[in-house]
């Protein structure tokens, strides 16, 4: 066996979903770390002053240090990112957790807030990927993949 | 001696904190969450605990990714009030009871929990939440707070199970220290949520029922829920129920359920409270008639032998 053998994580079946994991907290960390040293008001102040400047402590990839100026959540999660650090992050520009969210799912903030006051985002047709555990399969109607439809556009 | 009267489960969405900091609780959308826990104050006004056992996570606070710990026992004898990136909450500080919980950590290591003790740790949202809705937003806390963090940022969290069995070894160190003592748990986070992603916002009503009827009458079902299960019905980050079970797995099998709550929504998650109350020992009530299954078809074997002989 020459090649690397990949290993399948099952809750890479969920759609829509980054599991962070202790592999996205190793490409992630310094992503994570400078979220963390968000937790300071005179990092907030330094990094607001000069975001690029701020970002050349940390060793990020080029594709974190985009990810982040360009504020694209989605794809810091990706990167190794973890909610609770990008949260900082969000804390830091004086956005409310729900435009984060809005972000997240491609929606605006009042059309994310109306969504959770209906209830929030439906389970069925959300539980996986394959759509292998809708419970109210019925034969030969497929059970509707929505967050699954954006979840494919995810790469990693 | 010690003893657990009680268990609590609260969410702890940092969303209800920033309501309360920037008073904003008699708005209609955050009158409906804080109304569901006026009678949970008044329960807890009248129990009195002498200390609490609050079970949440830190969510980047005290832990980042360099260190993560998956149970952590707060054995200091305060705990400073994180700043989460907006200044720290402007609540009281959280007075630890040290004595308790070094024999806590000293009895649960022992008893092969694997614990990280931790003489100085900041506090989140995942504790101070849960305490501002039981006690409100008093100058200090009314009681002693033990923290214990459990980790459900970094996957895996521990399972249900181990959480369960963990609230077992909780009770029975309680139960062997001196003093005396009444203990309330609470388990913090959840319910259904999902706060990352495209699948952000989901909310699964039927599940969460479905836990909470379980948490008081059945929960060994809920310990064999695998996370997988968990993160795919309840959502990514609804996955932090497993910390109610620390409460659940510390109360006797049957108890009482006290009280209930649900709504949806806080900010982006479906808010879940229950207490579930020891019931009062019946052998101190009536000591005369609790004698086991067991001794009674002794005695009853015995008498027809008795009779045949």
């Amino acid at each position: 066996m020459t090649a690397k053998k990949i290993v399948v994580k099952d809750y890479d079946d969920i759609p829509g979903t980054y599991v962070f994991d202790a592999d996205r907290s190793r490409q992630g960390y310094h992503l994570n770390m400078f979220c963390m040293s968000l937790m300071k008001a005179e990092n907030r102040k330094a990094f607001k002053a000069d975001e690029a400047k701020y970002l050349d402590q940390f060793p990020l990839t080029p594709d974190q240090r985009e990810a982040i100026l360009k504020r694209r959540y989605n794809r810091m999660l990706e990167l190794g990112g973890n909610i609770y650090f990008t949260a900082k992050l969000g804390a830091t520009d004086g956005h409310p957790f729900q435009h984060l969210a809005a972000l997240m799912t491609g929606s605006t903030q009042q059309d994310y807030a109306d969504l959770m006051l209906r209830g929030g985002r439906p389970v069925d047709g959300n539980r996986s990927r394959s759509g292998q555990f809708e419970k109210s399969k019925t034969p030969g109607k497929a059970s509707k993949p929505k967050a699954a439809s954006k979840g494919k556009k995810r790469r990693g | 001696m010690a003893r657990i009267i009680a268990g609590v489960t609260s969410s702890h969405v940092p969303a209800i904190g920033a309501a309360i900091d920037n008073h904003r609780t008699g708005e209609p959308y955050w009158q409906r969450v804080f109304e569901g826990f006026e009678r949970s104050k008044e329960w807890i006004a009248k129990a009195k605990p002498d200390v609490v056992i609050g079970v949440y996570n830190d969510h980047a606070s005290a832990f980042s990714v360099e260190i993560i710990p998956t149970f952590a026992l707060g054995t200091a004898a305060e705990f400073a009030i994180a700043d989460e990136g907006w200044g720290p909450r402007p609540v009281p500080v959280v007075k630890g009871h040290p004595e308790l919980a070094a024999h806590i950590a000293q009895s649960v290591i022992l008893d092969e929990f694997d614990l990280t003790l931790c003489n100085k740790m900041e506090v989140d949202h995942g504790l101070t939440v849960p305490l501002n809705l039981m006690f409100g937003t008093p100058k200090e806390w009314p009681c002693p707070v033990i923290p214990l963090a459990v980790n459900v940022v970094q996957y895996p969290p521990p399972t249900g199970n181990r959480c369960f069995m963990l609230g077992k070894a909780i009770r029975k160190a309680v139960e062997s220290y001196p003093e005396d003592l009444k203990v309330v748990v609470f388990g913090t986070g959840g319910m259904s949520h999902q706060i990352s992603g495209q699948r952000a916002g989901l909310i699964n009503s039927k599940f969460d029922h479905a836990f909470l009827d379980n948490l008081t009458k059945n929960p060994k079902k809920l310990t064999r829920l695998s996370h997988l299960e968990l993160m795919r019905e309840a959502g990514a980050e609804g996955v932090e129920m497993v910390m109610w079970l620390i409460m659940r797995g510390a109360l006797d099998d049957k108890v009482d359920e006290v009280y209930r709550f649900y709504t949806v929504p806080a900010s982006n998650t479906a808010v879940g409270h229950i207490i579930l109350a020891n019931r009062v020992k019946a052998s101190r009530k009536s000591a005369g008639k609790k004698v086991p299954a067991k001794l009674k078809r002794a005695a009853a074997r015995q008498k027809i032998q008795r009779i045949r002989g």
